[in-house]
């Protein structure tokens, strides 16, 4: 935790962006772009997360060993899913009897 | 610690560290630690379903889209709006403790709990809409099409994953309640506000989640 008294206009910008981002992700939603909308809707969703993280938890403005484990939190999520999804994304490239 | 020394003891009393730290900086930076090792735990609760929902929406990508429109997305979008305002309420409201502004303080923990209770009540619109279309997993679901069961475990992920999340909510609102109390006797000063640094931590990672659950379970294809 850090001392540091951000200024309320950090607080208000940040709220502002991720309101327009709400817009954005819901907007994009009713064009058909494909695989690109989940693409689109995540990477927005992320962004989201990225500034609540840094400005309304104060990350940018705490230790280094926060960041470690906040960045190992999500670190071993990606690894849950990508060892999942490896598994179940490959399962059709080979046809196996009984898959 | 300088206790009683010119200033008024009350003050003093409030600026001393718990005696297995070295100063307040340590102590503050612990507070945090722990609060992020516990939303760490908390990331790897909600992934757990995150993952499923990802593998079985993988598996049944049309079925999931036709549930998902089932959806309201203006309540959602509403609901979504509402949870970011609560997240810059409990910022602001975390920033009047480290000004130590009391009544500013209290101010934005009561509206906090005003917009999450908003929320949750949104949230059981929708819930009892849901019932009244038999889209509620179990002996009365119904789902046009062939492949309904399916749909049910679309909606079995909305239950479980919405309904976790707003357990969270109730959770978190309950901790604001017990912070206005502490407020109003004066708990919190400018050297010591890690409660109110903590619940923010937990509320605003409460609102990560649903900014994840709302384009996953509301924004599949509305096209």
């Amino acid at each position: 935790m850090s001392q540091r008294v951000l200024p309320q206009k950090t607080y208000y910008l940040v709220f502002a962006a991720l309101l327009l981002l709400t817009l954005v992700t819901v907007e994009v939603a009713f064009f058909d772009m494909g695989i690109l909308n989940f693409s689109i809707a995540l990477a927005i969703s992320t962004c989201k997360s990225l500034i609540v993280i840094l400005y309304f938890m104060h990350l940018r403005y705490s230790s280094r060993l926060t960041w470690v484990v906040a960045g190992a939190g999500f670190f071993w999520l990606f690894i849950l899913m990508a060892l999942t999804m490896s598994d179940y994304l490959t399962r059709a490239w080979l046809s196996v009897p009984g898959w | 610690m300088r206790i009683g020394q010119g200033r008024s003891r009350l003050t003093e009393i409030h600026a001393v560290p718990a005696h297995q730290f070295d100063d307040l900086d340590q102590q503050r930076e612990a507070s945090s630690l722990g609060m992020w090792v516990f939303l760490v735990t908390e990331i790897m609760f909600f992934g757990g379903m995150f993952t499923g929902y990802t593998v079985y929406r993988h598996a049944y990508p049309e079925v999931f889209a036709d549930a998902s429109r089932r959806l309201s997305v203006v309540l959602g979008a509403l609901n979504t709006s509402i949870l970011i305002c609560s997240s810059l309420t409990m910022a602001l409201a975390v920033r009047s403790a480290q000004a130590g502004k009391r009544r500013a303080l209290i101010g934005f923990l009561v509206l906090t709990m005003l917009l999450g209770s908003a929320f949750l009540g949104i949230k059981s619109v929708e819930y009892a809409h849901k019932f009244h279309e038999h889209l509620v997993p179990g002996a009365t679901f119904t789902f046009p099409g062939p492949r309904a069961q399916h749909a049910e475990l679309f909606f079995s992920f909305y239950f479980a994953m919405t309904g976790l999340h707003a357990l969270h909510m109730v959770i978190g609102i309950a901790i604001l309640g017990a912070l206005v109390a502490l407020s109003w006797r004066g708990r919190f000063c400018p050297e010591d506000y890690a409660a109110v640094e903590n619940t923010g931590l937990y509320w605003h990672f409460v609102d990560i989640v649903w900014i994840f659950l709302f384009p996953l379970l509301y924004l599949i294809s509305r096209t």
